[in-house]
């Protein structure tokens, strides 16, 4: 993806950031996901139905990087099936640690398939993704 | 006078602006450790033979720099620790939990910082004393007259930074010691970022307890002081027990301490890093406390200036005496100006800095801090503001 095409989608996903605000709704699972060595803090929640997920909401303070990085998330993850979405995630993140990933499946989540040059950026951009992953492995065990 | 040559780490053409974080380590204090641990590494206070004595003199010594430097009465109330939070922690454990009761009041602000609350925090849970809050003013300072009226028959300590690590206001702390002592109040001072970059002088300012680190002026990490007045310091129980500290111990009711400030002292202490730091009070002497505050401060106002007149930019304490800008960039967050500074190999410090009880006065959780030392110049602040003139710093922040 051209650069251009890449800083226009993440500060779009920054400045008006998809489902940013959380509902009070005990059907939700809920957790704070921050980063300890920077500033960056989430609270994420999660509502899955007949193994779909229904809705992912956040809200929080954080660095463009990860703002845009949950909301371009949340875009992809919602109405997949766990197992489409545990996918995704996978994918997500071998491409963040530089390992061999499927680019189709990611989509727009490609625009962060040049963090890993900035290591200090790898944080910011899966701690939202890992905070839903935390949600739906949550919602299985708690299903069992 | 250019004193970056001095300073190993600034041959790598980095701006450094996060001196309140940690300082740069001149050469000297560098060579001085590697001379310790080359020609005579063994313990202190432990060996008969000449190189432990050589070790134990050199300790001692930095013990007699470190008075003189705070003009402490007996280097006797010099004791070393890891650090100002170690300090504090000895403060307030070794010292106030023993003489505080249910119901005491400790006054200390929302800018302090962490090292200096969370400790009072923790000792309010366990012996109810009040930790309340002196109000600060609009632009974030502490006033006498905000000390006075915040004090009640209950206050019996005021704990404050000296200077703050996020606002960078520097304390009254003479006129707060003496309306204090009146009222019977103990005034403990955290230096962390006071001691070295303007004079402390604990007689003068009358303070009982002092906390300050050494890797913030110039010193290596891992070494702090701990300054009490004798009788105060000579009543801190130990909060740690073992070797070094005792004279004799026969059974749990035949044991004996040693005097201070080895009671303090228990087990081998940072020594290569206490020489060191002799080393760092020596090169800061040479530069002059004045010198050094002067230089600081003008370079302050110098970046303050320009940095006004730049429309995107939010400053946060511009009305403080002390080298510290604290600022945000319109619309873009703290981190991301950090990381994007760093790409012109800037370094300032983002975030809430410890300090986390202060976005209840700012206003705003995160900033910006660039915090100045007199091994900054104005070629630094020129690249520094040349940066953040330009008005696409969130999207080059991206690295995409």
């Amino acid at each position: 993806m051209d650069s251009n095409l890449k800083r226009a989608l993440i500060l779009e996903n920054y400045e008006k950031p998809f489902h940013k605000g959380l509902i009070d709704d005990d059907s939700y699972l809920k957790e704070n996901k921050n980063n300890s060595s920077c500033i960056d803090n989430f609270d994420i929640q999660l509502k899955i139905e007949d193994g779909i997920i229904k809705d992912i909401r956040f809200d929080g303070e954080a660095c463009a990087i990860a703002t845009s990085s949950i909301s371009i998330s949340i875009t992809k993850l919602l109405d997949k099936t766990v197992k489409q979405a545990l996918d995704i995630i996978e994918n997500y993140e071998k491409m963040i640690n530089e390992e061999e990933y499927d680019e189709k499946l990611l989509e727009e989540l490609i625009v962060y398939n040049d963090i890993y040059k900035q290591p200090s950026r790898k944080k910011c951009a899966t701690l939202g993704i890992l905070g839903i992953k935390d949600l739906i492995n949550k919602s299985i065990s708690g299903d069992k | 006078m250019n004193y970056k040559d001095d300073f190993p780490m600034l041959k790598n053409d980095i701006v450094y602006f996060d001196n309140g974080a940690t300082t740069l380590k001149p050469k000297c204090v560098i060579d001085k450790m590697d001379d310790y641990y080359f020609n005579y590494s063994s313990n202190a206070h432990r060996g008969d033979y000449s190189l432990s004595l050589k070790a134990s003199k050199e300790y001692e010594d930095v013990r007699t720099k470190v008075r003189n430097f705070i003009n402490a009465k007996r280097d006797e109330e010099i004791v070393f620790t890891s650090g100002s939070t170690d300090s504090l922690n000895t403060i307030v454990y070794g010292y106030f939990k023993y003489n505080l009761n249910e119901g005491d009041e400790v006054l200390i602000t929302k800018s302090e910082h962490a090292s200096n609350i969370l400790p009072w925090f923790e000792l309010s849970k366990e012996i109810g004393i009040n930790v309340n809050y002196i109000p600060l003013t609009e632009n974030h300072t502490v006033t006498l007259e905000n000390v006075i009226n915040s004090i009640t028959d209950n206050t019996k300590v005021i704990s404050l930074a000296h200077i703050t690590n996020v606002i960078g206001d520097v304390r009254p702390i003479k006129e707060i010691t003496q309306y204090a002592h009146n009222k019977g109040i103990l005034v403990v001072i955290d230096g962390s970022q006071s001691v070295g970059h303007t004079k402390v002088d604990v007689t003068d300012l009358d303070i009982d307890f002092l906390a300050f680190s050494a890797h913030k002026m110039l010193g290596p990490t891992g070494v702090g002081v701990l300054y009490g007045k004798y009788d105060l310091l000579n009543d801190i129980k130990p909060v740690r027990y073992g070797g070094g500290m005792n004279v004799s111990f026969v059974n749990i009711d035949e044991i004996e301490y040693k005097q201070l400030p080895y009671r303090l002292e228990a087990g081998t202490q940072n020594i290569a890093g206490i020489i060191g730091f002799g080393q760092a009070i020596d090169y800061i002497n040479r530069v002059g406390i004045d010198n050094i505050e002067e230089l600081c401060s003008s370079l302050k106002e110098y970046i303050v200036l320009n940095l006004k007149k730049i429309p995107h930019i939010k400053l946060y304490n511009e009305n403080v005496e002390g080298s510290i800008v604290t600022f945000n960039v319109d619309n873009v967050f703290a981190q991301d100006t950090a990381i994007y500074l760093d790409k012109y190999n800037i370094c300032v410090r983002s975030g809430s800095h410890c300090a986390k009880k202060l976005d209840d006065e700012l206003g705003i959780k995160n900033t910006c801090r660039i915090s100045i030392y007199f091994y900054n110049t104005k070629e630094d602040a020129d690249k520094l503001i040349t940066a953040l003139k330009n008005n696409k710093i969130l999207e080059e922040s991206l690295g995409v």
